[in-house]
């Protein structure tokens, strides 16, 4: 087994190499660079090419790729050239604004897709189940963004409900343990601040919950659908047991299977919308770091995002196949 | 990732199951008695006839700035509706309401070319590994899991990202890319299926060469999931374009008139005029929504569950 | 609609159960406040929405306006603007005297200033803060300090790419309250320049303390030290207190201790928000207390919901570049001439631009000594500017106009808008035009400022002091890719008229230059000036727009 483990191990190194290679070469032939993107409007082109010269930028490619390498290995990947701060430090920052704003985006869509496609099952065909399909193509077609927007417009800038953006008032005196905001406020006991982040995060979870909500709905749909179609359910219903107990105690039950695996990991799909709703509610979680990195030409930023995420992809895929090497032995020797 | 890569595949894997099974004529009869296929149709064909015939529909030309609208323009604030602009100029003094109206051809030649290109380079990939089988299949279908298994919109965006500059150029082979793991797991799977039907094994037993089976009998009977397929990629094709567009991805250039463009440049105009966003918003939703409901109910029409 | 947005306020003031009790106690507080202070109403908070991220807090190592804003509230300069001009007022120097044809400055300062740490404010601290920009180690350190090298030229020991003669050569403090500035040389900046926010004086103790010198930097990456980041030290009427980088809030309070009139706010507390949008509706729902650079587009709404936009003077120029290298038509000044009569500035400046806005005649604006009222004008003429072009025997001109995206600057807040209606304007008279979209920071200014490559191209500037060679100096002065020109008659007239030490006369000679180049050379073509806006709410008085940016907060006060 550990052989096996440190084999695959071994197979990930060449794909990160390869992937820093790419990356690497990619940011480098765009135009515009980072000494330009480091000093301001008043740099004139001769103290950009100094700079240029500094920052090593005039050495041959490959020898720039070594110490960006060498550098990378120590576990420096550089500092972002928006804020200066270290941008593992930004990212550390930003990870918890993305964590708590999907995991309330998704509470939403489970809490509300669960009962919804349950109840469009309940009354399959008729006008609450069809407004409900209806209602999840709409929620598809509608572009995260815009939703936000209109979200944004209405409740925050017209009605005043709702605060407009960024995770928490600026006024709010909250003292920094976890990095979520939500949390912090408990740890310290500040409730004001826990109160003023969980009413930020209102209209972004709402606006980001839309898509897995109707694949929510969808889904537990049709799989509500399929138990009760089920013998086991029909012949609850002929013994004559009480309907509410076949509902709970059986069909709930057994639909919510395959319910529970698709939204456990459904933040991949979060992560997509995530960078259009933290841009629209200037959020500061990963997805800002990633637009605002593309707009600025932050190349350290970038370069650290692109790899970061390469490689908790390959590290989710090795520990897949690992798992799957335990439970089926054969695949080890393959 | 997994359960979702695997949702992914399964209902890729339904609708590829349906190849060759299904009579075109009943499916037809069945998609005219349901109305949200009729519905999706409707709109559907007024989106097509309304791009193609736009240049004649418009009132006034869409790219002119007219001095009646530039009168009254200022950087806060933007005419309404008055005679001859149904409604009124957007943020350049130029006819709003035209501009609509023609913007509908490049939002269209977007969903189209980029599923076109994307569904052109996926089948290829999946006629390939289904009709080659053995190590081609197993590296191709590699590939493409890993290209299904990233979010496709952040998927789209790193790879518009990836140019030095947006364009029009870059936003389509973005959307396409997205859309070409579908299609070449579609069509594998598909041919997969019909590998054991009754009629390529007659043709195999009468000894009908690979290529010809592959061509004449596995292909045709193919096009119904992918006909599917392409109507729904064409929805989310349009939404991807307009959000790349909104991630200051797209072309800039402030002259081309595309939903998309218009919804992210009436941004900074939200409170001079609500509604330069609202009116491409709103079509890019009801024209999205079209496909959607037009693909969905093709999809369920074709699935042999739904024939019991 | 205005009514409701204290609701959310009351939502969270309702959260805790003791709230009236704390509301009580605080009303106290503030009403007792208040009755203390006969000069006017003291004390709360001000949040105001910063657009960017700042890059440090050391004055000497920044160059943008975001890093800027907490930087003035916190640091004083020897010379500084009387509010809302670009006059110069005394600041840590009470008066100051050139002598030696302007290569000696003599600073006599302010008594009884203190720092943020305690320290003492004397000649010997404004010393230590010359003898530090001029001995700055480090090819890092010294790429970061482009105000200086632009003023003071060089450094001790130029590293990197430098070259510089440097300007100072010495500092001597005669006694605790004089300090005498020794130049190399003249130079027409000065004392102007001193002005500059990244000329301010800091605390030579902190300085020390903090290692503010030991800028590092590996590869592309650049980290600054803590005197920079976390303990910025002047003697400024704010004082810092944190950067919470969770939220992005800069939190600066009142320096009791301050030696001219205090601050009247308590607390002032940049919020920063990338976003334009977003900055307006943190206002509209009344989580911010005010903003800067709102959209042209917003200014009516903004005004009509009930908030003061408060205009800057036009500090400012934005121009439409002429490349004079890559096609030989440019290099006749009929066809440069014919493209600015092709230009319907008036209709751009009308339906574009801000209110208040002017349509530029010369390449600097009027507060600025040397403005010329009777230079040779371009008004909107398609038919003159066909004329020319047939004189010139110009036929199918193609040209490249390169057009920055995905930015906005004070000076240009919509530059693809504005060069989408400059090119029809232009194809109007049969140039045919090839835009050439760059972003901003991704290629843009490389590839006009350093390559050349473009034919047209639109920039601009925000003035840095009050001196026509901040402008038509700073463009005009020397051969550039940008304009692609080597005209050494243009370069030595700008020369000799920046010599001149003379107020009067060296408004003159810039008067001269200014005709000269829009009727001999006209090497662009001059737009607009367009006036930025800063915006803040009812409550909020005493605020002061000021046509360098340089918006001081201790005069504000908050209902």
């Amino acid at each position: 087994m550990l052989r096996f483990t440190i084999r695959r191990l071994l197979q990930a190194i060449p794909t990160l190499f390869v992937l820093s290679v790419l990356v690497f070469a990619w940011l480098r032939s765009l135009p515009g660079g980072p000494a330009t993107a480091l000093l301001g409007d008043k740099a004139t082109p001769e103290s950009i090419a100094s700079l240029e010269k500094i920052m090593g930028l005039d050495q041959p490619l490959y020898l720039q790729y070594f110490n960006f390498l060498g550098r990378m290995l120590s576990g420096d990947m550089g500092n972002s050239i928006i804020s200066a701060d270290p941008v593992l430090e930004e990212i550390g920052r930003a990870l918890p604004a993305t964590i708590e704003l999907s995991v309330v985006a998704l509470l939403i869509a489970v809490l509300l897709g669960i009962p919804l496609g349950y109840l469009s099952a309940s009354y399959r065909g008729r006008f609450f189940d069809n407004a409900t399909i209806m209602g999840t193509l709409a929620g598809v077609a509608v572009p995260v963004f815009f939703l936000g927007i209109v979200l944004k417009y209405v409740f925050a800038q017209e009605l005043g409900l709702l605060p407009p953006s960024s995770r928490q008032d600026a006024d709010i005196d909250a003292t920094r343990v976890t990095g979520f905001a939500t949390l912090d406020g408990m740890l310290t006991g500040e409730w004001d601040a826990t109160g003023n982040a969980l009413w930020h995060l209102v209209l972004p979870a709402i606006a980001l919950s839309s898509i897995p909500l109707a694949v929510i709905v969808r889904i537990t749909r049709a799989s509500v659908l399929d138990v009760l179609n089920e013998d086991f359910i029909r012949t609850a219903n002929a013994k004559g047991l009480q309907a509410t107990v076949v509902r709970t105690r059986h069909v709930l039950r057994n639909a919510l299977l395959p319910v529970s695996t698709t939204v456990g990991l459904q933040t991949g799909l979060l992560l997509g919308g995530a960078v259009l709703t933290e841009k629209v509610f200037v959020w500061g979680g990963l997805g800002s770091l990633l637009s605002e990195g593309i707009q600025r030409r932050d190349y350290p930023r970038l370069q650290a995002l692109i790899l970061l995420a390469a490689g908790v992809y390959v590290l989710v895929n090795l520990l897949v196949d690992i798992s799957y090497a335990i439970i089926d032995p054969r695949v080890r020797t393959s | 990732m997994t359960s979702l890569l695997d949702r992914k595949k399964k209902r890729v894997d339904d609708l590829a199951e349906s190849a060759g099974t299904s009579l075109a004529a009943d499916a037809f009869r069945r998609m005219a008695r349901n109305p949200v296929a009729v519905t999706g149709a409707v709109i559907v064909l007024a989106f097509v006839l309304l791009s193609i015939f736009a240049p004649w529909l418009a009132p006034k030309d869409p790219f002119l700035r007219y001095p009646e609208l530039l009168e009254n323009l200022r950087a806060d604030s933007i005419p309404g509706p008055q005679p001859g602009f149904l409604l009124g100029s957007d943020e350049f003094g130029r006819d709003f309401f035209s501009r609509l109206l023609v913007a509908s051809q490049q939002s269209l030649v977007v969903g189209v070319v980029a599923t076109l290109f994307g569904g052109a380079i996926g089948m290829l990939i999946g006629g390939l590994a289904g009709a080659l089988g053995g190590w081609v299949d197993t590296l191709l279908m590699r590939l493409t899991d890993i290209l299904l298994s990233v979010p496709s919109l952040l998927l789209a965006i790193s790879i518009a990202a990836l140019a030095s500059r947006g364009s029009q150029t870059t936003v389509i082979i973005a959307v396409a890319v997205v859309s070409v793991p579908i299609f070449a797991r579609l069509l594998r799977g598909s041919m997969l299926a019909q590998r054991h039907s009754d009629h390529v094994l007659a043709a195999t037993a009468l000894g009908v060469k690979r290529r010809t089976i592959v061509f004449r009998h596995m292909l045709p009977n193919s096009l119904g999931p992918v006909i599917v397929q392409a109507t729904l990629t064409l929805a989310t094709s349009i939404i991807e374009a307009a959000s790349l567009s909104f991630l200051g991805l797209g072309d800039p250039d402030p002259n081309r008139a595309e939903w998309g463009l218009m919804l992210s440049k009436s941004q900074s105009y939200i409170d001079v005029k609500f509604e330069l966003a609202l009116y491409p918003a709103l079509a890019i939703i009801v024209v999205a929504l079209g496909f959607t409901l037009l693909g969905e109910s093709l999809r369920e029409a074709l699935d042999p569950k739904n024939r019991r | 609609m205005a009514h409701s947005r204290t609701a959310r306020r009351r939502w969270t003031a309702a959260i805790g159960l003791t709230g009236v009790a704390v509301l009580a106690l605080s009303a106290c507080a503030e009403s007792e406040r208040g009755t203390d202070d006969a000069s006017g109403k003291t004390g709360g908070t001000l949040i105001f929405g910063a657009a960017g991220k700042p890059k440090n807090f050391d004055p000497i190592f920044n160059d943008d306006g975001e890093s800027f804003r907490p930087i003035r509230q916190m640091y004083d300069t020897l010379i500084t603007y009387k509010r809302g001009t670009a006059d110069l007022a005394p600041g840590l120097a009470e008066k100051w005297d050139l002598s030696d044809g302007g290569k000696t400055i003599t600073f006599s300062l302010v008594q009884g200033a203190k720092f943020h740490d305690g320290t003492a404010f004397d000649a010997a601290a404004v010393c230590f803060n010359f003898e530090r920009w001029f001995n700055m180690k480090g090819a890092a350190a010294q790429s970061q300090m482009i105000y200086y090298a632009d003023i003071f030229k060089g450094f001790a020991q130029n590293e990197g790419d430098a070259s510089g003669t440097p300007l100072y050569k010495s500092c001597e403090a005669k006694d605790a309250n004089t300090a005498v500035l020794n130049l190399n040389a003249y130079s027409s900046a000065l004392p102007a320049a001193f002005g500059l926010t990244s000329f301010s004086i800091s605390s030579p103790e902190a300085l020390k303390k903090y290692d503010a010198d030991a800028v590092t930097q590996s590869g592309e990456s650049f980290a600054y030290p803590a005197y920079a980041t976390e303990h910025p030290t002047g003697t400024g009427p704010f004082k810092f207190e944190s950067y919470d980088k969770t939220n992005n809030t800069i939190t600066l309070v009142r320096n009791e201790d301050y030696h001219g009139e205090k601050a009247k706010l308590d607390k002032i507390i940049f919020k920063i928000i990338e976003d334009e949008n977003a900055r307006k509706q943190e206002l509209k729902a009344g989580t911010i207390d005010g903003y800067d650079y709102p959209s042209p587009a917003d200014f009516k709404s903004l005004k009509d919901d009930g908030f003061d936009v408060l205009i800057r003077p036009a500090f400012n120029i934005m121009y439409l570049g002429i490349n004079q290298a890559n096609t030989p038509a440019l290099k006749d000044i009929r066809v440069r001439q014919a493209i600015a009569y092709a230009v319907n500035r008036e209709q751009l400046v009308k339906t574009k631009l801000p209110e208040g806005a002017e349509v530029a005649t010369q390449f600097q604006p009027k507060t600025v000594a040397g403005y010329a009222d009777d230079v040779t004008k371009y008004p909107y003429d398609p038919a003159k500017a066909k004329d020319l072009l047939k004189q010139a025997g110009v036929e199918n001109l193609t040209l490249k106009f390169y057009v920055p995206t995905e930015v906005s600057r004070p000076y240009m807040p919509n530059p693809v808008d504005y060069a989408a209606a400059m090119t029809e304007d232009l194809k109007a008279v049969g140039i045919n035009v090839e835009t050439v979209p760059r972003p901003w920071n991704g290629g843009y200014k490389d590839d006009v400022q350093k390559f050349g490559k473009h034919d047209l191209h639109l920039l601009g500037w925000t003035g840095d002091y009050n001196d026509a060679g901040n402008f038509p100096g700073t463009f005009f002065g020397r051969s550039k890719p940008e304009f692609g020109f080597d005209d050494k008659a243009l370069f030595d007239e700008i020369a000799a008229a920046d010599a001149v030490v003379d107020a009067t006369a060296h408004a003159d000679a810039w008067k001269q230059v200014n005709r000269n180049l829009l009727s001999k050379y006209l090497p662009a073509v001059p737009i607009s000036h367009s006036p930025p806006g800063i915006v803040v709410n009812k409550k909020i008085k005493g605020l002061t727009p000021s046509p360098l940016t340089d918006e001081r907060f201790d005069t504000v006060t908050k209902d």
